[in-house]
């Protein structure tokens, strides 16, 4: 017997809106549907309204976690427009702020997926830890979260150097931690019969799906926008791509931890060679063109285009979010699984839905139309009838089939 | 006589077995989130929290599902509630009174533990929900895996101690010859049957598997609220207290002394401990374990009783 099972929209497990239809007959799955974008919040279209300088701000906001690999990857895409060059201190300073990110993304990650899989402990101790990366955060830019470093043509707050002491001895404190938790992962037995093996996504697939970050790297396939298309100083500092070949839950975990390692060891080296001189360069007019940027997230890549008329607001802000692109793959991974991998094998990609929605107008055929404010409204107002409607003396079973 | 019965109603079945259980297994549930807190660096809930939650969730409104068979949905929770009182006041009254106990007690017990599992089916089942269907699935599966090791591991007892089938008896008999626990190897095997079993009849981690917050949001409980839902977690409370007096009754005969409570808090923080040092199983991995190492554990218990060590 064929049941649909309803992640979503509102699901204990995913703090963020979105409908995963599982199909499955008993524990055993045989489809899986999307659906996505139940927050749109029109990001691109309200850059176009911003000056450039406002935009860092707003893409910062796409996404609470990545909240530093945005405005990064914005700002590489302005200065490849303006062919503007950035001081040394600001690439060393880019790059600790995006590790720092990395190391307390990849951390929240394994912590959420110890919860997934119900084992509280280890969600507890790694959101402990991750707490170390955080207060850091705060001491060096004011905020745990969206740290507003970012400006084309620099970063818009300097590292002192007192905090130089804190960010090494934070690592310090890390990096044993990091190391217990590797050891946890590939030493339980119970933690590997429910990781190993699971939702295992082939090097084909991968490649079929265009995943990206740390999905691809788990899966063999040897891809890093930070080696690849170097960007701030991961050019002046030795490091190495994390790939393993499994491509199973496990093997994402390993990627990530080992990663947070190399984080490490990027924000020790920075913070040695890190230059004196200015931050930031005067910021010339921008002139009309098309840049993209790319960066790194702890998702994977995070691609920005911006074309420009010459005023001080950008004609077109496109972004492509890591998220976007690696939950389709699940099509591949999830058939034949069971049930209770579900969880975890949505976690495994580190899924961020608000990067995920989308606004999507179908033309039928009679010709161009575009929305306004007002045709949105009434939409929306039409929906709201709608699903009023369909309330009226219906239980929530049958809503949801 | 009529006063005399009432007196025996409210003696055992009211005080005992429920007024006096529910305080004990809702204190217990406050040692293991208290305890479980302490191990994930949080600073856990004050003494008073699990009798709050039940207060609080018996002022709820109890909402019925559309479409749910009401009659199953509102008698499911009475059901696991009503036999977890029965075997608390059949385990209290041998205790207090091991010649009160009537032969074949021991086998009403085990009958009547399979109740709460049973209404958690029953729960699903009616509740009309694909999360509620799917952990009571899960929860009929788990219930086919531990039972057949968990009723070897008792009959382990029954093998030992020559044939005593009811509870009074064998508290007798472990005055006359000590503790079932120190009788041999198969009585110790036994009882780390026993131990392995218990987490999975309390549906604690790693065996939560029906109930899987992050997976089926509640499983069979998903619909439940109010004065319904409340009653379920008095049952797991009261289950959490009563179980392991139960398996001590069995094994240990030091029931009514101060090493009762010293023997129920080492089994309490084995099973605390259990939970947070292990991930939730999969139904088909925890299938797999109770049907080939703990059954065959508990099969290897009983052989060893008939053959007398």
């Amino acid at each position: 017997m064929r049941t649909t099972i309803p992640i979503g929209p509102y699901h204990p497990l995913l703090e963020e809106p979105e409908l995963f239809r599982v199909v499955v007959e008993g524990e055993k799955i045989v489809d899986i549907d999307w659906r996505t974008s139940w927050n749109h919040r029109s990001i691109e279209k309200l850059a176009e309204s911003k000056t450039y300088d406002q935009v860092i701000f707003l893409v910062e906001r796409v996404c609470g976690i990545c909240s530093t690999s945005h405005p990064i990857a914005f700002c590489n895409a302005v200065e490849d427009l303006a062919n503007i060059e950035i001081p040394e201190r600001a690439r060393y300073i880019r790059s600790i702020v995006a590790e720092l990110e990395r190391i307390h993304s990849h951390l929240l990650w394994f912590g959420l997926a110890g919860h997934y899989i119900g084992y509280h402990t280890v969600w507890m101790w790694a959101w402990r830890y991750r707490e170390l990366v955080c207060n850091l955060f705060e001491q060096i830019s004011g905020n745990r979260q969206s740290y507003a470093m970012m400006k084309i043509g620099g970063t818009r707050q300097d590292i002192k150097e007192e905090d130089y002491s804190r960010i090494l001895k934070t690592m310090d404190e890390l990096e044993p931690k990091v190391n217990m938790f590797i050891g946890a992962v590939l030493d339980d037995p119970v933690l590997l019969a429910r990781l190993k093996g699971v939702g295992k996504l082939s090097k084909e697939d991968a490649i079929k799906w265009c995943t990206v970050g740390p999905v691809a790297r788990s899966a063999g396939i040897d891809v890093d926008i930070r080696r690849d298309y170097p960007y701030a100083a991961y050019d002046r500092v030795d490091w190495k791509v994390i790939v393993q070949e499994d491509g199973d839950v496990l093997a994402m975990a390993v990627v990530r931890l080992l990663e947070i390692l190399e984080s490490i060891k990027i924000i020790r080296q920075c913070v040695e060679k890190m230059p004196q001189g200015p931050i930031a360069v005067e910021v010339p007019e921008i002139p009309p063109g098309e840049g993209i940027g790319v960066e790194e997230a702890p998702r994977g890549e995070c691609f920005h285009y911006v074309r420009s008329d010459g005023t001080n607001c950008p004609a077109r802000l496109k972004i492509r979010a890591p998220s976007y692109v690696n939950i389709p793959c699940f099509r591949s991974r999830f058939i034949g699984e069971r049930v209770a991998d579900i969880i975890i094998i949505l976690a495994s990609v580190d899924p961020c839905y608000c990067c995920t929605n989308r606004m999507m107008r179908i033309d039928d055929g009679t010709g161009e139309r575009t929305l306004t404010e007002k045709d949105l409204l009434k939409l929306s107002w039409e929906k709201t009838e709608r699903i009023k409607n369909k309330f009226k003396g219906c239980s929530r079973s049958k809503l949801l089939e | 006589m009529f006063a005399h019965g009432a007196m025996d109603f409210f003696y055992f079945i009211i005080f005992h077995g429920f007024a006096f259980t529910v305080v004990a297994g809702l204190l217990s549930t406050w040692v293991d989130r208290k305890v479980s807190a302490r191990i994930q660096w949080r600073v856990g809930p004050p003494w008073y929290q699990p009798f709050a939650d039940v207060i609080k969730l018996m002022g709820k409104e109890s909402i019925i599902p559309e479409g749910a068979n009401r009659v199953s949905f509102l008698i499911a929770p009475f059901l696991g509630f009503t036999a977890v009182i029965l075997v608390s006041t059949i385990v209290w009254m041998a205790n207090i009174f091991p010649g009160a106990s009537f032969v074949g007690d021991l086998i009403v017990v085990i009958y009547l533990l399979y109740l709460p599992a049973i209404a958690l089916i029953v729960a699903g089942s009616a509740s009309r929900n694909p999360f509620g269907a799917l952990g009571a699935s899960r929860e009929m599966n788990l219930m086919l895996a531990y039972e057949a090791a968990l009723l070897f591991a008792v009959f382990t007892v029954v093998v030992k101690n020559g044939g005593i089938i009811s509870l009074g008896g064998i508290l007798g008999y472990q005055a006359v010859h000590g503790a079932m626990l120190l009788q041999g190897a198969s009585c110790i095997i036994a009882f780390v049957v026993t131990l392995l079993c218990m987490p999975a009849k309390l549906g604690i981690v790693p065996f939560d598997i029906a109930e899987a917050e992050t997976e089926l949001i509640a499983g069979p409980y998903t619909e439940y609220s109010g004065v319904t839902l409340a009653i379920f977690k008095l049952t797991k409370a009261m289950l959490l207290f009563t179980l392991p007096i139960f398996m001590l009754t069995l094994f240990a005969k030091t029931v009514w002394t101060p090493w009762t409570i010293l023997w129920y808090a080492l089994i309490l923080v084995f099973i605390i401990l259990v939970k947070n040092v292990n991930p939730r199983f999969r139904i088909d991995q925890a299938l797999r374990l109770f049907w080939l190492p703990v059954l065959g554990l508990s099969l290897l218990g009983i052989i060893l009783a008939a053959v007398g060590l």
